[in-house]
């Protein structure tokens, strides 16, 4: 293959051309990813009173940016569990009737160990450690 | 006097524009009678509901303020203070079901009656483009008001997007703003419904159009081998646009009367730490593609069933743009087409798939 000047012109210009396409579209798209904002960690949240928490019921705290689900169960216990459905980010609820999780999006079914028993959740939800320090309720992220 | 103010105009604008392709439409075009001619006028009520769209549109932008602590409130505000405010977005609301509504009906019309054949190969394209980009101002607009339920639509809606291959988790960053949803998607789905769809949807609306105009109305088979005298036609002008113009009269009632008897509710305010409320549902237009991805299982094979479920879509999708490059064997002696009976299993899945959504 011979290389005249034609062809060595048009190569230059499309290569300079798909250069430059590239210089306004990679700002462009790097524009589009938003920055990482820098989360404070969170290692633990105090979360109020244990004696006033009743029995058999929930409430969603946040944890740092997170939602965390946070029940008490029949006997008494305190469960601390990561809120957002494993499977498309809902947030959970607990159900006081039948002492499950459940997520309202695709009707999700985790047991109170967070253990995804029924419904499309594919993995259990990430559990947190609760205690009590002086009736005070505290979750710290486990492990 | 109006008639010769009227042609001095005309004249002065045909010196310096030449209108004679306005005239030649104005004057020659003309619509074939049969009876199929009905689904003709599909596209017209769409196009009606179009400008309905902006002009509603161009209005709620004066009051709404988008913002994770505003958009809630700014939209209360239209509907409880601002004058009419409710009826404006109500038409909003519905005015955007109805004009989804009316492009499957067309685009389904056009299947049937396979208008998208040569030389309408692009018209199809470009209808098809239309109509993916109408879901994307349904999905986008949907987010706006900051409620629950827009709030875990867009959740779950942006989490599928994330599952694609290689793209879907940049592609969720980017649409969300960040790794979830918060004020800084809306501000992105405000962007996208207000500026970046409008701009896109007019190139395709407009190039959707010239086509039409330039090919013409399509005569279905039935009509084209019809004796030259045996075919009745009616001028475009004035005789179609006058029943156009009846039927977007009508269809306009139809929305008012929905806008007040039916008016669209605001619900809770969108609450980052608040459980999913029960019943949560897409809008009607996205249930048979939400309802068979709750069918399928988990995992097919070794492959994430949803997955399989998006991709499958997708391919399904590309298929349907690409119809008119498709040949599907005719067969003479079959009574219907096997291209029909495709379009008629695309009909009965979607409309099986979507009241299984409403059942279930
Ligand atoms: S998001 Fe929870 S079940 Fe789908």
């Amino acid at each position: 293959m011979t290389l005249n000047r034609k062809k060595f012109l048009n190569i230059l210009l499309s290569l300079s051309g798909i250069a430059g396409l590239g210089a306004i579209f990679y700002p462009i798209f790097s524009y589009l990813i938003p920055p990482k904002i820098s989360e404070p960690k969170v290692n633990s949240v105090k979360v109020g009173s244990a004696s006033d928490f009743p029995n058999n019921s929930y409430k969603i705290v946040k944890f740092g940016r997170k939602p965390v689900i946070l029940i008490k169960t029949v006997e008494g216990d305190f469960k601390a569990l990561s809120a957002t459905c494993t499977h498309l980010e809902c947030i959970v609820q607990y159900k006081s009737d039948t002492h499950q999780i459940w997520c309202a999006c695709h009707n999700g079914i985790y047991d109170l160990n967070g253990r995804n028993v029924s419904g499309p959740p594919p993995r259990p939800l990430t559990p947190y450690d609760v205690k009590i320090i002086n009736d005070e309720i505290v979750i710290t992220s486990a492990g | 006097m109006m008639k010769k103010i009227t042609s001095n105009l005309v004249s002065w604008l045909d010196e310096r524009f030449d209108l004679t392709p306005i005239r030649n439409l104005l004057l020659h075009k003309k619509v074939p009678i049969h009876k199929h001619s009905l689904w003709y006028y599909l596209g017209g009520v769409t196009l009606f509901l179009f400008f309905i769209q902006l002009v509603t549109g161009i209005l709620l932008l004066l009051y709404y303020k988008p913002g994770e602590d505003s958009a809630y409130e700014s939209v209360r505000f239209i509907v409880t203070e601002v004058k009419f405010g409710w009826l404006i977005r109500n038409v909003h609301s519905w005015s955007a079901n109805l004009l989804i509504f009316f492009a499957f009906l067309h685009m389904f019309s056009v299947f049937f009656t396979q208008s998208y054949k040569k030389p309408r190969e692009l018209t199809w394209i470009t209808g098809f483009v239309i109509l993916a980009l109408a879901l994307a101002f349904g999905f986008s607009g949907y987010l706006l008001p900051w409620n629950e339920l827009a709030f875990f639509a867009t959740k779950v809606g942006t989490d599928i997007i994330g599952i694609l291959p290689v793209v879907g988790e940049k592609l969720r960053v980017i649409l969300r703003g960040g790794e979830d949803v918060t004020g800084a998607t809306l501000s992105r789905f405000f962007g996208i419904h207000v500026a970046i769809l409008p701009a896109i949807f007019t190139f395709f609306l407009v190039l959707h159009l010239l086509f039409i105009q330039r090919q013409g109305m399509h005569e279905p088979e039935h009509f084209k081998n019809l004796p030259e005298d045996k075919k009745k036609y009616i001028p475009f002008f004035p005789d179609f646009a006058l029943r156009d113009a009846l039927l977007w009269l009508i269809v306009f009632n139809v929305i008012i009367f929905l806008a007040l008897y039916f008016p669209w509710e605001l619900g809770n305010k969108a609450d980052p730490f608040a459980s999913a409320p029960s019943g949560i549902k897409p809008e009607w237009y996205f249930l048979f593609m939400f309802q068979t991805l709750k069918f399928l299982p988990a995992h097919i094979l070794f492959i994430d069933g949803e997955l399989l479920g998006v991709l499958a879509f997708g391919l399904a999708g590309l298929l349907w743009m690409l119809i008119p490059f498709i040949k599907l064997k005719e067969k003479p002696n079959w009574k219907i087409q096997p291209i029909t009976i495709v379009g008629i299993l695309v009909v009965s899945f979607i409309v099986v798939m979507t009241i299984l959504g409403y059942l279930l």
